[in-house]
């Protein structure tokens, strides 16, 4: 074969827009000596907000990454070098080598790890940690010795884990109506040798005891992309904010059967219509006689910005975690418009596919929990916004209504307050407005 | 209409339905096979065995070629290689025949009653036979259920002179100027490298946007690079709409990734797109019997939902391979005669016999950690292989890569792709079967110079010590 003429062409962090000028790695799609070609998913990466998948730009071998998962990189940066046919865009290694020293030097919080193992076999792997486990290990076995000797039952297997055993070990166990879950293994990783089963039948050893098992496993979980900035949110909201939580109760009865109804009528191209347009149409209304709801709090230079339209956050639970796409200029919106905007807004946070100005600018959010949604919470507010409404499960409950218990659709809210900005008879007032609308649904659709 | 009864009745005579009647027989149970064909079913008459032998046939003609005119390895032809292709055919019938008449000895000495026809139930139990002798009843105690799969048809594209499946592919007088292939599978790979090295030129039009969807990227990517080398072009996410014909050859039209309406000029249209378990035709549906979607429904001992009715190999579901049939005939007829028997491999293992050739056993490391395992995963590529490189198999790309469990170093799959990967298959699924670790492969010594120090030195680089590489 005739070596072609090879050059080494060098990938940089792309300018994703919307003035970000960092992002963090949160998944490599490839590694170092694979070929990819042109178009390639490369890596996915994680703005403030949103991910985004980088492609190649090129086909070629990969021969250098310059960041790891978790790892923020400056956009520009070089974070992949490749071999390509031709003569690339960079010659020798001399640019590399600068470029790299600059890049491996991520922002890291290294957090104290525990292992705990109890596998002694654990050797040769990584042995700073090794040793660490070598010294908790030891202290497990003094433990352990209080139990009956190993000959006698055997480590016991993990519950759904199959028995190592060769196919001859297998069919004479089968022969002899042996379950070979619960027989003691000698070999390597517990395998179970013809003398086990020997030892096993003939009642020399007892069998594994079933039962719970006690699990001593430590799982190491790195905090990044969405959930390290959801937790770096949750942690300055909780400290900068002093919230205070308001819970009351709203009879939905009325509401769920208008509800019920316009489901029952509504066109094939109209969308199902849930709850939350009903209680975004409530918002709008209860906003315009509490704007102070509806606003950012800016602590630093003291000033709050009050809005005139209605944003309304959804929180929305997705595989990665908690995000808020927004509705945004609610109040210009029709009921099934709300309808299809939290379908679409859900449906794309959910696969990942929202866009960032989609997670931005809500002035009040919504958290519901839908039918699981407890009888209160204390949900956080969505800084710097200065109320959230958490809405709670309805359930059937019995209400004193003239002289009689009746069954009424109960459900309550709740809702917490920067009590910085709002205090409680502000957000007692406004709780009760909203409550009045819900409770009168007709209200909702009547012009003031 | 003359009637008979016995203990074991078997439906098909393929590599299920055989071995479960060689068994039966042995085991001296009195076993009637009913077959409409020749014995030896789609692997031996018109798949595994054919196939390899135009495989073969195929890769001498290549390498022939590669000496016409030039010198390779020091030597040279001094014309090209002439190939008479309708005596390729009738060597490769040759093998056939002679392997089909292998089958028929063993059934006859195991004392097997083989019957030629097609088997119609009427109920569980009771089936009619039209044979050459007139109508046959035959009722049994045990039924051991072994029709087979047949090639997937295209409803819009119906098979006819232009438009072949796998069968008609291996029964060509000529190789095609030109090839036509719709999907990009084992079947269709195989054959359509095959063809490549015959001369034809070949064209595979995918569905997906991969080759060999069972198989990760990894694996597969040798094989496309000699698909790219060899100027086969693959179209991927293609559906393939009609063939019309023009001037008397076929003209395949598919729509393309934009949706847009391509044509392509073939002398054949081949179409692999998969197969279908045998279930119509046969009174199946008078048998009382459950479905697994477009399977049988068995349990591990493949016994079906009707008392004494058991099926078998592509009836009953993935994988459509002749050695899993194979071993659940074995089992079945153990089981009838008493025998404690039950289908749990740890693997079954498969092969691809392309250019080069696929080998995987057990879990690939994607699907090792979609079940929660950590891995530890040990490469070694044919390259750095003394013995690949002395048979000119050192340069497609080709390695051994072995997944294991990292806690306990259990090994939960072995995979390789290079020339003659192939024959590795055995030691991969004893390793699986007994439950080896890393360890275990890594401390065999391994014949040199042999392909098999690469699965050694795979493990070894598992646990970060291979010796016969550089970093």
């Amino acid at each position: 074969m005739i070596e072609k003429m090879m050059g080494n062409y060098i990938i940089t962090m792309p300018d994703i827009g919307e003035g970000i000028a960092e992002v963090e790695i949160v998944e490599w799609n490839i590694e170092v000596g694979a070929t990819i070609e042109e178009d390639d998913l490369l890596c996915t990466v994680m703005t403030d907000k949103a991910a985004v998948e980088i492609p190649s730009p090129v086909d070629g071998k990969v021969t250098w990454i310059g960041a790891a998962v978790g790892d923020f990189l400056a956009v520009g940066s070089d974070f992949i070098r490749l071999q390509v046919a031709g003569e690339g865009n960079a010659d020798g290694d001399s640019k590399i080598e600068s470029s790299e020293a600059e890049i491996t030097t991520p922002i890291k919080t290294k957090v104290d790890k525990v292992a705990i193992s109890a596998d002694d076999r654990a050797e040769e792997s990584e042995p700073a940690t090794a040793k660490q486990a070598k010294s908790i290990s030891n202290s497990a076995n003094t433990t352990s010795k209080a139990r009956p000797p190993a000959s006698m039952f055997g480590a016991p297997r993990p519950e759904g884990e199959k028995a190592i055993a060769s196919p001859a070990v297998r069919q004479r166990a089968r022969n002899a109506g042996v379950n070979l879950n619960y027989v003691r293994g000698s070999g390597p990783s517990n395998r179970i040798t013809h003398e086990d089963l020997d030892d096993f039948i003939k009642g020399n050893t007892a069998a594994i005891p079933g039962g719970p098992l006690i699990n001593t496993s430590v799982k190491e979980i790195k905090v990044m992309g969405l959930r390290r900035r959801i937790a770096a949110i949750m942690q300055d909201t909780m400290q900068r904010i002093p919230h205070f939580t308001y819970v009351e109760e709203v009879d939905v009865t009325e509401l769920e059967s208008l509800r019920a109804k316009l489901n029952l009528r509504r066109r094939d191209d109209q969308p199902k219509l849930t709850m939350l347009p009903f209680f975004i149409k409530g918002l709008v209304k209860s906003l315009k006689a509490y704007p102070q709801m509806g606003s950012h709090f800016d602590d630093e230079n003291e000033v709050v910005y009050q809005y005139g339209g209605a944003h309304i956050g959804i929180a929305t639970q997705t595989p990665n975690g908690l995000v808020v796409p927004v509705v945004k200029h609610a109040e210009a919106l029709d009921i099934w418009q709300c309808a299809e905007e939290v379908k679409r807004l859900s449906e794309a946070a959910r696969n990942g596919k929202s866009a960032r100005e989609e997670l931005t600018g809500s002035s009040i959010t919504i958290s519901s929990l839908g039918p699981m949604g407890g009888i209160a919470t204390t949900p956080v507010i969505n800084s710097p916004e200065v109320a959230i409404i958490g809405v709670n499960k309805i359930a059937k409950r019995p209400v004193w209504i003239d002289a009689a218990f009746v069954p009424r659709d109960i459900m309550n809210l709740s809702s917490s307050f920067d009590h910085r900005i709002i205090d409680g008879w502000e957000a007692t007032q406004f709780i009760h407005h909203l409550k009045d609308f819900l409770e009168s649904p007709a209200s909702l659709f009547i012009e003031e | 209409m003359k009637s008979i009864s016995c203990k074991v009745l078997v439906v098909g005579a393929g590599p299920g339905g055989y071995v479960a009647a060689i068994r039966a027989g042995q085991l001296g149970l009195d076993t009637v096979i009913v077959e409409a064909d020749r014995v030896g079913g789609t692997c031996l008459i018109r798949g595994c065995i054919p196939s390899k032998a135009l495989i073969h046939a195929a890769t001498r003609y290549e390498e022939l070629c590669a000496h016409a005119n030039k010198e390779k390895l020091g030597i040279s032809l001094g014309s090209k290689p002439e190939l008479k292709f309708t005596k390729t055919i009738a060597w490769k019938d040759s093998v056939v025949d002679k392997l089909n008449g292998g089958v028929e000895a063993l059934l006859e000495k195991a004392g097997v009653h083989i019957i030629e026809g097609w088997a119609n139930f009427s109920d569980a139990k009771t089936c009619t036979v039209e044979t050459a002798d007139g109508a046959l009843s035959i009722k049994a105690e045990h039924v051991i259920l072994a029709n087979g799969s047949s090639a997937t048809e295209l409803p819009n594209i119906p098979y006819g002179k232009n438009v072949i499946s796998s069968t008609e592919a291996l029964q060509l007088d000529e190789v095609p100027e030109s090839l036509a292939i719709i999907g990009a599978g084992y079947i269709g790979l195989e054959l359509g490298i095959a063809y490549r090295k015959l001369a034809a030129k070949v064209t595979f039009v995918e569905g997906i946007d991969r080759i060999l969807p069972l198989y990760d990227k990894e694996i597969t990517r040798p094989i496309e690079m000699w698909l790219k080398k060899h100027d086969t072009q693959v179209i991927f996410q293609a559906r393939a709409q009609s063939v019309t014909e023009v001037n008397g050859k076929p003209v395949l039209i598919y729509t393309d990734k934009n949706g847009e309406e391509q044509q392509l000029p073939a002398d054949k249209v081949l179409v692999t797109v998969g197969r279908r378990p045998n279930t119509l035709g046969w009174g199946l549906e008078k048998m009382c019997i459950d479905m697994n979607g477009p399977f049988i429904k068995v349990d591990d001992q493949n016994r079906t939902a009707m008392k004494n009715v058991w099926a078998i190999g592509d009836l009953v579901g993935e994988p459509m391979l002749a050695h899993k049939a194979s071993a659940q005939g074995e089992m079945v007829a153990e089981i009838i005669a008493g025998h404690r028997r039950a289908f749990d491999p740890v693997a079954i293992p498969a092969v691809c016999f392309t250019e080069p050739e696929i080998v995987g056993v057990g879990l690939t490391p994607g699907e090792a950690q979609a079940q929660g395992y950590e891995t530890l995963v040990g490469k070694f590529p044919f390259a750095a292989i003394g013995k690949a490189l002395t048979m000119e198999a050192g340069s497609d790309g080709g390695f051994v890569r072995v997944t294991a469990r990292k806690d306990n170093q259990v090994i939960l799959g072995i995979h390789a792709v290079g020339a003659h990967a192939a024959e590795l298959s055995g030691e991969f699924a004893l390793a699986l079967e007994m439950g080896a670790r890393l360890d275990d492969l890594a401390h065999t010594i391994h014949v040199h110079p042999t392909l098999s120090e690469a699965t050694m030195e795979a493990s070894m680089s598992a646990l970060g010590k291979a010796i016969h590489i550089g970093i």
